[in-house]
């Protein structure tokens, strides 16, 4: 039973940055290109001097038959890359796989989909897409339809569907591909929960048919429940192959989620900022644990903790906000209210711990860096340090995230829309 | 993408193994994974032609309104103003069965140009033979071109236009002209994937080529000592074909047949190479 049918060999995968990545070369640029050769040449800089990055390096592992294969990392580890290169859609910079029996992949659901077209002419465009044979979508079309329960409207247009609708049928269709490896990435993050459960189920049905499942996932339930192991990814290398709850550990643990704590040695402390004297910045989630990952959904809590050594007149203790790309999102002090402002006209000696809340349905997905600075207004600043950690935000279930696009924006806050028909 | 197999059969069976490793030069058609996914290009061919007209007032009859419409200005200009001769054939079937042809062939290409721009979503999501693509949009112009027909044949009638023998042609032609279209095509879609310049480029490109192929004016107005340079333009010996073969009149010149065949089957076999090697980095750079 210990056939290999996933076999990857340093497998590599490089991005030139700049034209492969920001936009498609114009015909200008070739022409600018070709015109320059010559200069080139002479210099010998016939290679273009164009920024290479790996996306992929060195990734060797085996799976085999039947094994659920979870695969761990951070946004831009490699993981939607390296299935990509194993479903075919990009091929390999380096190095090289074998991959026996059909590959299904479900990197996004309702490929090819096409809107004017109804629910049963996209069951069969979609199933052709996916590498399905006519004979066989007719064969699996009831069970398609049953368990998208779209039945009603298998004969209207899917740009009429609701999101939902539209994402069950093209599930659906996804799920009866019945390929021998399965290569999964996300699909979870949408649909509601009773959906999820049915792909979950869909998923564990697929695995126990003695069929292979690489699944990719930021929802460590998940990947929990249906792997048995798991690979970590980091900067396109993998890092840790172990048993699921070991590589989740890995995952959460190592490295990682240190950058949503930062705590200073008492020699990292510059000498100027006596009195004040900073202990640790953290971010924590609603349930008191420090995580690399915060959900946008839940309200988080930032906590400075920090030690006087004197007692200091007019301190104020606060963090700065700012996207990952510099941008300054907030400033705020922990005597901003005009009661504690009162209150702490002047702040005795001791250990303390400023914390505030930032509410649900703030951020929108993305890091953000977080700093402090401790000052006396006028008077004088102890302490700053504008980069002290940095954390992600996850917008699982975050408003409008039925249509799997990115929002740009670095807020994300659900506001209370209403939908008034206005009668003339 | 290199796929060599290790078994018989292709990427859809179960019990074969694929390698996936980097390319380097020149790499084989693979018409075998082509042939495995035909049903893939029956379904496109079919999405393509159930999406063209939906959400218009009139629907399909925009296939016979087109070619009607250009035929009228046609007329107008170069019979009302500039007086060309059409021979013994009517003015209206003389540039209307050039129509046909050249629609088929100006549609087919440019739909084929922008085919892969257009499908990038599955592109960049699944696995397919790329070629597909660029092959449905090609296949989704004949019917256009079989409705437009229906009209010629009524135009016969009308003006009592007895059809050859040569009529058995006709079938072949078209052939050819969906050969240079694909051709042209696989060209234009591969370019077009890193430069949208040919997007911008392709309607200038096919007015200039109408006027250059002999559709309102025949054959035998191009004066004699350009007529070889003419007839490089594949075009020139499909159209003056297609009008032949149905309404017969002076046999095209043996030239312009040797020349359109060859030029358009070196189009489509450099296209498909061409694509071909191109494929493997259309899901990184589309």
């Amino acid at each position: 039973m210990s056939e290999i049918v996933v076999k990857a060999e340093n497998l590599g995968k490089k991005y030139k940055i700049g034209t492969a990545v920001d936009r498609s070369p114009t015909l200008r640029d070739a022409i600018v290109q070709a015109a320059r050769w010559p200069v080139r040449l002479v210099r010998g800089e016939l290679q273009p001097r164009s920024e290479v990055i790996w996306a992929l390096r060195n990734v060797s592992f085996e799976v085999e038959r039947g094994q659920v294969l979870g695969v761990i990392g951070r946004n831009g580890a490699g993981k939607s890359t390296l299935l990509k290169v194993l479903s075919r859609i990009t091929e390999p910079s380096e190095g090289y796989a074998e991959i026996t029996g059909r590959v299904g992949s479900l990197l996004e659901v309702g490929t090819g989909f096409n809107p004017e077209l109804t629910g049963r002419e996209n069951i069969f465009l979609n199933g052709a897409i996916l590498g399905m044979k006519r004979q066989e979508i007719s064969r699996k079309y009831d069970e398609i339809v049953e368990f998208s329960g779209v039945e009603q409207f298998i004969e209207t247009p899917v740009k009429r569907y609701s999101s939902g609708m539209y994402l069950r049928l093209a599930f659906s269709v996804a799920a009866h591909l019945e390929p021998e490896i399965l290569v999964v990435d996300e699909v979870l993050a949408v649909g509601d929960a009773e959906f999820q459960r049915k792909c979950l189920g869909k998923m564990s049905d697929v695995a126990n048919e003695g069929r292979t499942v690489l699944f990719v996932s930021h929802n460590m339930s998940a990947i929990l429940r249906l792997t048995n192991e798991s690979i970590v990814l980091e900067g396109g290398e993998m890092v840790y192959r172990a048993p699921t709850q070991e590589a989740v550990e890995f995952y959460m643990s190592s490295g990682y989620a240190q950058s949503s704590e930062r705590r200073w040695r008492p020699d990292e402390v510059p000498k100027e900022s006596a009195p004040f004297r900073p202990i640790a910045l953290r971010v924590v989630d609603p349930r008191g644990k420090v995580g690399d990952v915060v959900r946008s959904i839940e309200p988080l809590t930032v906590e400075v903790e920090y030690e006087l050594d004197e007692p200091i007149q007019g301190l104020r203790v606060g963090i700065y906000l700012l996207t990952i790309r510099g941008d300054l999102v907030f400033t705020s002090f922990d005597t901003d209210s005009p009661a504690e402002y009162e209150h702490y006209g002047t702040r005795p000696a001791g250990r303390y711990v400023s914390r505030c809340q930032i509410p649900a349905d703030f951020f929108n997905e993305g890091q953000y860096v977080l700093g402090i600075n401790a000052s006396s207004y006028r008077v004088r600043r102890y302490f700053q340090d504008e980069h002290a950690l940095t954390f992600s935000i996850d917008s699982m279930g975050a408003p409008g995230k039925q249509w799997p696009e990115s929002r740009l924006g670095t807020i994300r806050p659900r506001l209370n829309w209403r939908i008034e028909e206005q009668f003339s | 993408m290199t796929t060599q197999t290790k078994t018989t059969e292709g990427p859809l069976r179960s019990d074969e193994t694929l390698i996936l490793k980097p390319t380097t030069g020149w790499i084989s058609l693979n018409l075998g994974d082509l042939w495995r996914y035909r049903e893939l290009v029956y379904f496109l061919t079919w999405r393509d032609i159930l999406v063209r007209y939906k959400q218009t007032l009139l629907g399909a009859s925009w296939a016979i309104l087109q070619p009607l419409m250009q035929m009228v200005v046609f007329n107008f200009l170069f019979g009302n103003m500039a007086n060309i001769p059409t021979g013994e054939i009517p003015r209206a079937i003389f540039t209307f069965s050039a129509l046909l042809p050249w629609n088929l062939f100006s549609k087919s290409l440019s739909d084929a140009s922008r085919s892969l721009v257009s499908n990038r979503s599955m592109i960049t999501k699944v696995y397919f033979p790329r070629l597909v693509i660029p092959m449905a949009s090609v296949l989704s112009g004949v019917v256009d071109f079989l409705i437009a027909i229906v009209i010629l044949i009524g135009m016969m009638f009308y003006y009592q236009v007895a059809v050859p023998a040569t009529a058995w042609m006709l079938p072949l032609i078209v052939l050819l002209t969906l050969v240079l279209a694909l051709g042209v095509g696989l060209w234009f879609s591969a370019w077009n994937l890193h430069y949208r310049d040919v997007a911008y480029f392709i309607p200038f490109l096919t007015q200039f080529w109408l006027l250059a192929s002999p559709i309102a004016y025949p054959l035998s107005e191009i004066p004699a000592q350009w007529q070889t340079l003419y007839m490089i333009n594949p075009m020139v010996g499909i159209v003056e074909g297609f009008r032949w073969a149905l309404l017969g009149g002076d046999p095209v010149p043996q030239l312009a047949w040797i020349l359109s065949i060859s030029i358009s089957i070196l189009v489509m076999v450099s296209g498909l190479f061409y694509f071909r090697r191109m494929e493997r980095t259309f899901a990184d750079t589309v």
